[in-house]
């Protein structure tokens, strides 16, 4: 189990890796610095090289490669050339707060009510309620997250005027922008628990379980439920990965200072050290997010668990 | 009726058919045709892809019956709702957008089928090489996948757009640079299930040449997953082009792709509406329609899914 | 003596997308008191359906078109499902074919056998429910109850499993035991192993057993009355020795010539030909007659009824009719 974990990390880090080579040759291949722009070219010369010199944009690329990845590694990722010389790092920590409570509010949002409706479909299978989640799920992964969070502005924020429109002023402002990103992850998570659900209720030991004289509720609770849980854990990465992509276009929609709308600023201004962090900070993240999900699945799944044991892994 | 009144001449020995003792009672179907028929049956599934064909149609000839091209601008006629003259409305330029939403579901579906496309060229080859060849290569190509299955696919696609001049290949570009490991591992995977299974073995053993096992076992039970995944493929193109549009580094004016649309909709969203909803239906219908159809498909093509 | 189970003209209907197949039709039996009764048939036969009738457990699309199952004077397929779940795991029991797929996979073996205690005697404090599960693991004869206690199925092995689900079916001592061929998923070693447990738990705990099983080896060993079905019917039933000695139907006869002989060599194996009938479509006559040696007009035509050989001794055939007997004198004379 360990040195299982210890390969994966490796893999992870190898993978870090090359997103990060990736990412600077292709910011170095970017038309231009940020000091491209109207108002650098205004600037005196000297302080046009200064400038340069102080961004370390003059050193030959492999010295700046060098000198990146040693500063990634101390967690340094320069500073922001738009938000006036603040360290990006800095910027983006700034940031998480808004973007971790929208996430996680859409998580649990999702999780809740995608289990539910999941349960109840695969326990109801073919029933009035069955359909129901089937076209819940299909519309949830098929309406665009940015459309779903449009109408939802449009409707609930502007035409009817239940919640607020957009802004970070009270918690009521994330509700919106919650709920229009838990539409795909409920949709996920109902559609396989619905088909993980089916699957385990053909299963002998449910038959077992009904011999043993349980009623139905603990049948379903005690055996069906719990047998089926456990593989959604694997959907967890794709699910982060539908938030952090949902996230650019949510948090632009309804103006929420987080690390979504940040990054779709900084690609719009070219502020190119701001983008090489958050993208470190999103590879980061989902790596770290696959390392978990890998970790407690085989920690909540005994057969695994136990199997990986008893080949010493 | 009882017992006795049964005739004395029944109990004699009858003549009984051999050959009808073992009869088998279902047609023999080759597994494209069992699929088929399967698919036929799902009604939903045969309703999308009815609608997908039109959907198509119109996106191909709807900016022809159109008066108007996509990019004809008419300043007195901006802003307009829809009518008879305009049935989706005009945007801030006065232009059809009947001729641009169509025009835009032209380049969204263009996008997604070409990328779908090399995605899957580049997926199957990969896929096919690491788990026929086995051993060695086989080792590398899976280090290989395993440390890209790691990479966010949206980060890669955003600095790709950046870096590379805006235009419909560069999309189509970025979106088979990072689309195609989903399918090599589906691929891999199916067709080292195969090469264990007792088909293969049997064909082996009597002597069926490589050539033939890739051509008769392998590559037959491996087009449905093929072809299943390349259905979510074209779904999730769609969006992923829609998505750049709308945060305003994919396509731009006065191209008209549905993100291109949806993008112009929203920020006149509170005025006028229609601008935003119609794009949006469009897009919302050839999704739904897709992930219904390659739900029928998956049912159809893989029998063990069949309930 | 009265019985403690009786099932009379059983039928069991279920709905399929092509039809409804009739999979029980009009199965009577009794069980006695500490008895075996072995159900002997092939695939398909309805056996397996017939006690899952009996448990109230059909699947979803299957129900009890007609007939009634007692015991000890309670219909128990009129109960409603609250009274038959108190029935279950504490009246009747059941083991089951596969005892990799049979057992709970994310539920220690200990929890299993506590579930099925606890659910009929919530009285039980949790430390006693524990030691009536060990106690249980003791007595299937597994070694280091207490280890085995907090386990996972998939650390054991399929005949260590199956003891683990026969001491959940024997929890509570229930008054019958059905089970559903239980050792057709086990090496033959381990097959011996499980009937001989058995045998010796129903002589402790006075259960009677009903055995499902396509194995006449098995029915030899352990059982004291044999009921053959065919094609969702019960074609013969008698004692161990009626059935085996005095065999009736030819359908039996067919069983029982396809067990390979150990002593004699160079022999082909037996086999019925033909395929079981489809009982979407149920034959009107007897169900056997496609692929009865004997076969007369009158079997393809009519459904035989049951000719009693002695008082125990029971089978469906038209050859047993007096009419057939006669015809086979002429038959004979023609020869």
């Amino acid at each position: 189990m360990f040195r299982y974990i210890c390969k994966r990390i490796v893999y992870l880090l190898i993978t870090l890796l090359i997103i990060l080579t990736t990412t600077f040759f292709l910011m170095k291949k970017l038309p231009g610095t940020p000091f491209d722009s109207e108002r650098f070219s205004l600037l005196p010369p000297e302080q046009q090289t200064q400038m340069l010199e102080k961004y370390g944009l003059n050193d030959p690329v492999i010295v700046q490669y060098g000198k990146y990845i040693l500063n990634v590694a101390k967690g340094d990722f320069g500073t922001s050339f738009f938000y006036s010389g603040q360290p990006v790092s800095g910027v983006i920590l700034g940031r998480i707060g808004p973007s971790a409570l929208i996430g996680l509010q859409a998580i649990l949002i999702g999780l809740s009510i995608g289990l539910i409706l999941g349960i109840i479909a695969a326990w109801r299978h073919n029933s009035g309620i069955d359909y129901f989640t089937m076209v819940i799920a299909v519309l949830g992964v098929s309406v665009p997250n940015f459309v779903a969070a449009a109408l939802l502005q449009y409707f609930i924020g502007l035409k009817w005027g239940i919640l607020p429109v957009a802004f970070w002023e009270s918690w009521k402002c994330s509700i919106l922008p919650s709920v229009a990103l838990s539409f795909s992850v409920t949709a996920m998570i109902a559609r396989f628990m619905r088909t993980e659900m089916l699957d385990v209720l053909e299963q002998d030991y449910i038959v077992t379980a009904k011999a043993k004289g349980l009623n139905q509720f603990k049948v379903l609770m005690r055996h069906a439920v719990r047998n089926s849980i456990i593989p959604v854990v694997t959907i967890l990465g794709p699910i982060v990965v539908n938030l952090l992509t949902g996230s650019l276009a949510v948090e632009n929609i309804y103006s929420i200072p987080g690390i979504g709308s940040l990054f779709v600023d900084s690609i719009k201004t070219n502020d190119y050290s701001t983008i090489m962090g958050i993208t470190v900070f999103y590879s980061s993240f989902y790596i770290f997010v696959m390392l978990v999900v890998d970790v407690l699945y085989s920690v909540i799944d005994p057969r695994i668990r136990l199997a990986s044991n008893g080949k010493g892994d | 009726m009882t017992k006795t009144e049964i005739p004395q001449e029944l109990f004699v020995k009858a003549e009984v058919d051999k050959e009808a003792r073992e009869h088998i009672a279902r047609p023999n179907l080759t597994a494209f045709q069992d699929g088929w028929l399967r698919l036929k049956k799902n009604k939903a599934a045969v309703c999308s892809l009815f609608i997908l064909i039109i959907v198509i149609l119109l996106a191909l000839f709807g900016p022809v019956f159109a008066k108007h091209t996509f990019f004809d601008t008419d300043y007195s006629q901006i802003y307009k709702s829809p009518s008879a003259a305009y049935p989706f409305g005009t945007d801030q330029f006065g232009r059809d957008q009947w001729a641009r939403i169509w025009q835009g579901t032209r380049i969204s579906l263009l996008i997604a089928f070409t990328a779908a496309f090399i995605d899957l060229f580049i997926g199957v080859t990969f896929g096919a090489v690491s788990a026929l060849f086995g051993g060695k290569v086989d080792a590398v190509m899976q280090r290989i996948i395993e440390v890209l299955v790691g990479v966010p696919q949206l980060i890669i696609v955003i600095l790709l757009m950046m870096v590379m001049p805006a235009g419909i290949w560069t999309i189509v570009l970025a979106l088979s640079i990072t689309g195609w490991v989903n399918m090599a591992r589906l691929v891999r995977a199916q067709i080292l299930k195969l090469k264990s299974q007792e088909f293969v073995l049997a064909a082996r053993v009597l002597g069926t040449s490589n050539r033939e096992i890739i051509l008769k076992h392998l590559i037959p039970n491996t087009v449905g997953v093929i072809v299943i995944n390349a259905m979510f493929d074209i779904p999730s193109a769609i969006f992923t082009e829609a998505f750049l549009s709308f945060i305003g580094i994919g396509l731009a004016e006065p191209n008209a792709s549905l993100g291109v649309l949806i993008n112009n909709g929203y920020h006149v969203l509170q005025n006028f509406p229609y601008l935003l909803i119609f794009p949006a239906l469009v897009i919302i219908l050839i999704m739904v329609c897709f992930s219904i159809l390659g739900d029928g498909l998956r049912d159809a093509l893989d029998p063990r899914m069949r309930q | 003596m009265s019985s403690l189970l009786e099932v009379e003209n059983l039928n069991v209907h279920i709905k399929t997308q092509l039809g409804i197949v009739k999979a029980v039709r009009g199965v009577s039996f009794s069980l006695q008191k500490g008895e075996t009764l072995a159900i002997v048939g092939e695939s398909g036969s309805g056996k397996s359906i017939t006690v899952k009738g009996i448990m109230g457990l059909l699947p979803n699309n299957g129900k009890i078109a007609e007939g009634t199952v007692f015991m000890e004077g309670k219909e128990l397929s009129k109960l409603p499902e609250r009274e038959m779940q108190k029935i279950r795991g504490e009246d009747i029991s059941m083991i089951f074919q596969d005892p990799m797929t049979s057992l709970n996979p994310t539920m220690t073996v200990g929890k299993q056998i506590m579930e099925v205690l606890h659910e009929h005697h919530p009285e039980f404090s949790k430390e006693t429910l524990k030691e009536k599960a060990i106690e249980q693991i003791r007595l299937v004869g597994l070694s280091n109850p207490e280890t085995r206690f907090g386990q996972y199925p998939h650390q054991l092995s399929g005949g260590m499993r199956q003891r683990v689900i026969i001491a959940i079916a024997l929890a509570c001592n229930p008054k019958i035991l059905i089970a559903d061929e239980p050792t057709t998923a086990l090496d033959v070693t381990i097959q011996a192993q499980i009937l001989d447990l058995m045998k010796e738990l129903q002589g402790k705990i006075d259960t009677s057993i009903i055995l499902i099983t396509h194995n006449l080896g098995v029915v030899a060993n352990i059982a004291d009355r044999v009921a053959v079905m065919y094609g969702g019917k019960l074609v013969e039933t008698g004692n161990l020795r009626d059935v085996f000695y005095q065999t009736a139907h030819p359908y039996t006869k067919g069983l029982l010539a396809s067990i390979p002989k150990l002593h004699e060599h160079n022999q082909q194996l037996f086999s019925i030909p033909g395929t079981p009938p489809d009982l979407m479509d149920p034959p009107k006559g007897c169900p056997f007659a496609a692929r009865c040696p004997h076969t007369m007009k009158v079997c393809e035509a009519y459904m035989p009824e049951y000719t009693c050989l002695s008082e125990t001794h029971k089978a469906a055939c038209w050859l047993l009719d007096e009419r057939a007997k006669e015809q086979g004198k002429d038959g004979a004379d023609n020869a």
